[in-house]
């Protein structure tokens, strides 16, 4: 059942991005972007909790997951250090994300090399 | 006003310079496309034995026009210029192997209409008795391309349906006053550039049918020609949105291309089971088709006159980014059938 | 005066011309596969977590770090080996909006810019593509942050 609930959320955040990209002219970098900004803006005002529960991996996953990340990171680190944790909370909360796409990113550049596609 | 001139944009070449020889070098999906065993070179792999994409990119243009001199049996010594240019930034790729033929070399940049416009230069330079024998060519690559103007290699993009795939490959002709010819150049016109609005990157033949179009009518109306006096009308690269868009913009002109023969290199590449979507584009994709096709054609007298007109568009990522539309350029060469004919 | 005018018009009528012979993308088989393959990468992600939580004995954000940090490396692999810009030519916004497309767009221009250098290539156009993710992701974290010190809804 979980995982019934978690596809369907993913899937549903997949093809609201799906729509956006052929619907509109917004390119992939900005559907990152909208989607990453959405995440901070809709879990600071207590609207993305609720999905996270319903849809757990499903609503975390998505860009929009991290967003949340980063602003209950903030929130909590405010909570307990004051205007400091603005700062702090959120990197901290999304660090793992960040330092493994920039340690894999480099270490994919060390081992491989890009080809072009021929089908 | 010039004593060759026709009209307001076409010229006339009196003395009809000569093509003497053609050649041209493409990548591995160009060679698996229809006119597979026409070039004169298959790659088998993009990287060319290369340390990067753009080092690629200058070895074909380089093997291009050396295949090109050995065909005519012409030394490097003897090419009094070299008229050329590619896609990449500052045409690296033409600079470069300038550098390694070392001769008098006059770098283009025409965007995709790069062969047409060095077709006309070279054949002005004949004409006049400037210099010959004359070598022209053009020349783009997939790789580089897509990194200078779209996204890395390995990005994950989908793309449109009305998106082009660059012709890994460069054309090269050797222009001369005497000697055995593929073909001739009898005139030609030199586009303005046109610009109806078109922002889509992603829709380059949008951007230049405009260009073709003008071009077209202001040849037919210096000339007095009709598109029914040519064998085959051919534009370089609007593929299939452009070449619609092209159709349509000539039968409201008053030059219903229908009366003639017309196709676009841009359909002949690659091979349509390909996920090529509208076709192929790039500076290679005129000239490798200019010399794998359109010449063998006119110098087997299956074709007597035809249209050559390449097609660019002016695109920045720069201005692109900035909100700038996208400007459409075509130049037009009439090359005539070669010696049976 | 009138010249402009009828420029523009010429401009509103060519527009509609590549409209109408501009082939569309297709909206619902996009969406289809956006949702399965989208949805298949959550249900991915869901697994990792429960995996990392009943094995690793790791507390449920941690599980959730390690599922984010799973998929990264595996989306860095495919796209490594050439496999990932080929899903994602299928799958479209199912491989953009997980937390793979972000990977993705931090692994393909650290490979292809390799060939101008360690530093100025695969270091400095890493971020490419990726760095206004979290140039906005960490901005308006930042401001959710301040403005929740003073407002503290």
């Amino acid at each position: 059942m979980t995982y019934l609930k978690v596809f369907l959320t993913g899937g549903l955040l997949c093809v609201i991005g799906e729509a956006l990209i052929l619907k509109t002219k917004l390119t992939p970098a900005r559907i990152l972007v909208l989607y990453i900004t959405a995440g901070v803006i809709l879990s600071a005002a207590g609207l993305y909790g609720p999905i996270v529960r319903f849809g757990a991996a499903g609503a975390t996953v998505p860009l929009t997951g991290f967003g949340h990340l980063l602003a209950q990171g903030t929130i909590s680190a405010v909570q307990e250090k004051g205007l400091l944790g603005a700062f702090t909370g959120g990197m901290q909360a999304a660090a793992g994300g960040i330092a493994a796409a920039v340690f894999f990113g480099f270490l994919t550049a060390v081992c491989f090399k890009p080809r072009p596609k021929d089908t | 006003m010039g004593k060759h001139r026709i009209g307001e944009h076409t010229i006339a070449f009196p003395n009809r310079p000569r093509i003497l020889s053609s050649a041209a070098v493409v990548g591995p999906k160009e060679g698996r496309g229809p006119l597979s065993t026409a070039f004169d070179f298959v790659l088998e792999d993009a990287l060319y034995g290369q340390k990067s994409y753009e080092q690629a990119e200058h070895a074909i243009f380089q093997e291009a026009c050396e295949r090109c001199l050995k065909k005519a049996n012409v030394p490097k010594e003897r090419v009094q210029a070299l008229l050329g240019g590619d896609l990449l930034n500052q045409i690296m790729a033409a600079s470069l192997a300038a550098r390694e033929l070392s001769v008098p070399f006059l770098g283009l940049y025409g965007a995709c209409s790069t062969m047409a416009e060095s077709l006309i230069l070279g054949s002005m330079l004949v004409d006049g008795g400037y210099a010959s024998p004359v070598l022209c060519a053009a020349g783009s690559h997939y790789c580089t391309a897509e990194r200078q103007y779209r996204f890395p290699l390995e990005y994950g993009n989908q793309r449109t349906m009305a998106a082009q795939w660059t012709v890994t490959g460069t054309g090269a002709c050797l222009l001369g006053d005497e000697g055995n010819y593929l073909a001739r150049t009898e005139m030609a016109t030199v586009g303005q550039v046109v610009d109806m609005g078109i922002r889509d990157a992603n829709n380059m033949g949008a951007c230049m049918a405009p260009a073709a179009a003008d071009t077209l009518k202001r040849h037919f109306l210096d000339t007095g020609r009709k598109p029914k006096d040519y064998d085959q009308i051919i534009t370089g690269d609007l593929g299939r949105v452009g070449s619609e868009i092209l159709t349509e913009l000539m039968e409201e002109s008053g030059f219903p291309l229908r009366e003639s023969q017309y196709m676009d290199c841009g359909l002949c590449v690659f091979d349509p089971k390909d996920d090529v979507h509208a076709g192929a584009s790039g500076c290679g994709c005129s000239a490798s088709v200019l010399s794998a096709m359109i010449l063998p054609r006119l110098h087997t007298g299956e074709w007597k006159r035809v249209l050559f007109m390449a097609t660019g568009a002016l695109l920045s990522p720069t201005t692109s980014q900035q909100g700038e539309t996208i400007p459409g350029v075509a130049h037009a060469v009439v090359l005539e059938g070669g010696d049976e004919a | 005066m009138q010249q402009k005018a009828d420029h523009n018009q010429a401009r509103e009528r060519y527009m509609e011309l590549v409209k109408r012979l501009t082939p569309k993308s297709k909206l619902g088989q996009g969406c289809l596969r956006a949702f399965w393959v989208g949805g298949g990468i959550c249900m991915l992600g869901q697994a990792i977590a429960d995996a990392g939580h009943r094995w690793l004995g790791l507390a449920s954000a941690d599980a959730s770090a390690f599922a984010s940090i799973t998929l990264i490396f595996l989306t860095a692999l495919l796209t490594g080996i050439g496999v990932f810009d080929k899903i994602a030519r299928y799958a479209g916004a199912g491989t953009v909006v997980p937390i793979t497309g972000f990977a993705n767009a931090m692994v393909s221009p650290a490979m292809e810019f390799k060939p101008e250098g360690w530093v100025l290539g695969t270091g400095a156009r890493l971020f490419t593509i990726a760095g206004p993710v979290l140039v906005y992701g960490i901005s308006a974290s930042v401001i959710v942050g301040i403005l929740y010190y003073f407002i503290r809804w």
